[in-house]
């Protein structure tokens, strides 16, 4: 009986190692694939050659310059969360610190909820609703531009900095508040001088967060950023960020070709972002627990 | 303990059933492969047949019309597809080495270029066309129509559409970056019917009132303009095999011909061959 247990216990052990094994393999492997796939684009153009501003895939002969794609992304990733951040601290400041239980208990499920919603009808939303209303609001020539993109992205991680946010302002103990209002401090002051900053690690922890979700997002940008492979010169303009170009094009193009090579090497520039991100947020959440 | 000892024990029967099916039924194989815009007709038509004939296997690979043509010559395929005809070259390659390439037409492509219903321009030239998509012509008015900048939307570079109109309108000159280029013949009829200056191109099929077709050197693209390429804007697609085909390449190759077949040809968007009583 007694070896049945122990024999269990082991059994329950390698299990769960073999789980946690099974999970960093599979990192490893997309790690390989990709460089392995996009390296080999080294062979076809030179260095300086994929950081030029001109892509063109398909032409003769084609020309691999990734900077348009970067630029796309970046414009994007920035103008949404120039929307994202007031909101998401905003609301995430009332829910914790001046809503009651009961008005709390409504509100944030409701913008978790937005969190759920699946980003091909965010997409859907801007192209049909989003794009014909900021035609006719800034007189632009097209809606399907950086600045649709960024809205709809803004809104996408709205709840992603709002919750986590909260969490951490929650987390703030109570008896620094107390202390405060009892220096004499106001709510208000309260709030910006004292909590925040307490909680200064959880919220920056949010943002990067919700960085990487925007740079990453597909569908929503090759539905609503309008594709143009250009470093554009205004928010008005339709931009293609890195997300498009490996999703819409990869599909079609031979398996080995500089093409091909070249998608894979757009992957390893945004797996490198997110990655660099995710690490940012993991220090600065380390730092907390030290 | 008894338990992961049946796990293991049906695991094994498993395996073995698995195997032993696979072993069973041999079944023939037709293999083909070539252009990306003959695939998905290549794809559906041969799900059909496998349905209809479960002891056939077709595998389907795209690879380019190129890759297509190369392999019915090298005899790694049964079939090669192309969305361009062969070329003289690379027939008298085949000759010389005693290959005899039968062509045969599966399809018509055409795609039509539309306009937002706001714009007063109704005609357009082929070199109208490619002096918009290389940014040449900037706005309606140097065409006579309203003074508004034009939109120009393009597809993504994998599509076959884009494909086409890279071919037969831009001749193979570079499009202009500030493209829009979107992922699907749907998104490109709701961008244009939202934007008042923008100008695109879809098949044939997806041609809505709430956008507005235009001719092309003066002729409207309609299914029969296209069957008989009246319309400058399109093309056929064929499939190359050795020689006059026999067995069940034959019988692959009618069925993609026959009504039934055209009819999925239809469906993937593209436009049925001419019947004989039409020609």
């Amino acid at each position: 009986m007694k070896s049945m247990k122990t024999f269990n216990e082991k059994l329950f052990k390698s299990i769960t190692y073999l789980a946690t094994l099974f999970t960093i393999l599979c990192l490893g492997g997309i790690i390989i694939t990709i460089f392995s796939e996009g390296l080999p684009i080294l062979k076809y153009s030179k260095l300086n050659e994929l950081f030029g501003i001109a892509w063109h895939p398909t032409s003769f002969p084609p020309e691999f310059g990734f900077l348009p794609l970067i630029a796309g992304s970046i414009i994007i990733t920035i103008g949404a969360l120039i929307i994202a951040i007031p909101f998401g601290i905003g609301s995430a400041i009332y829910i914790s610190e001046i809503a009651g239980n009961r008005t709390k208990e409504i509100i944030k499920p409701i913008i978790e909820l937005l969190a759920g919603i699946p980003s091909v009808v965010y997409g859907l939303f801007g192209m049909a609703f989003l794009s014909p209303f900021l035609i006719r609001i800034f007189r632009i020539p097209t809606g399907l531009n950086a600045l649709s993109a960024s809205i709809i992205l803004g809104i996408m991680v709205i709840p992603i900095i709002s919750s986590m946010s909260e969490d951490a302002l929650s987390a703030v103990p109570k008896n620094l508040r107390e202390a405060s209002l009892a220096l004499g401090a106001t709510k208000w002051e309260t709030i910006i001088k004292v909590v925040l900053p307490s909680a200064k690690n959880g919220v920056v922890g949010s943002i990067t967060l919700g960085f990487g979700r925007a740079i990453g997002e597909t569908m929503v940008v090759i539905m609503v950023a309008g594709g143009a492979a250009q470093i554009p010169s205004s928010i008005f303009q339709p931009v293609r960020p890195m997300t498009t170009a490996i999703a819409a094009e990869m599909g079609e193009t031979v398996n080995g070709s500089p093409h091909f090579h070249a998608l894979f090497a757009i992957s390893i520039i945004l797996f490198l972002i997110t990655f660099i991100t995710n690490f940012i947020t993991e220090f600065v959440f380390l730092k907390r627990k030290n | 303990m008894k338990k992961s000892t049946k796990i293991i024990l049906i695991g094994l029967v498993v395996m073995m059933m698995s195997v032993s099916a696979f072993a069973r039924g041999k079944k023939s194989t037709i293999t083909i492969a070539g252009s990306t815009t003959v695939l998905p007709i290549a794809q559906a038509t041969a799900e059909v047949f496998m349905d209809k004939n479960p002891d056939i296997n077709i595998s389907v690979r795209g690879g380019g019309s190129s890759v297509g043509i190369a392999s019915i010559m090298s005899g790694t395929v049964d079939i090669g597809d192309a969305s361009r005809h062969i070329k003289n070259k690379e027939l008298a390659a085949a000759r010389k080495s005693g290959i005899n390439i039968v062509e045969h037409i599966v399809a018509n492509d055409g795609i039509t270029i539309v306009l937002n219903n706001s714009n007063t321009i109704d005609a357009l030239t082929l070199s109208q066309l490619k002096d918009i998509y290389t940014g040449k012509i900037q706005n309606w008015k140097e065409l006579g129509g309203k003074n508004m900048p034009i939109v120009v939307v393009s597809r993504d570079v994998s599509s076959g559409t884009f494909e086409v109109f890279n071919k037969l309108v831009l001749k193979n000159a570079k499009g202009l970056n500030s493209a829009l280029m979107l992922a699907s013949n749907n998104a490109v009829v709701t961008t244009i019917s939202t934007t008042p200056g923008a100008i695109g191109y879809v098949g044939l099929g997806y041609v809505t009132d709430k956008i507005k077709a235009v001719s092309v050197d003066g002729v409207k693209a309609t299914e029969k303009t296209i069957q008989t390429k009246e319309y400058p804007i399109s093309r056929t697609l064929q499939m190359y095999t050795r020689g006059i085909p026999t067995g069940i390449v034959k019988q692959y190759i009618d069925f993609v011909l026959s009504p039934e077949g055209q009819d999925i040809v239809e469906q993937q968007g593209f436009i049925r061959i001419m019947d004989d009583k039409n020609k």
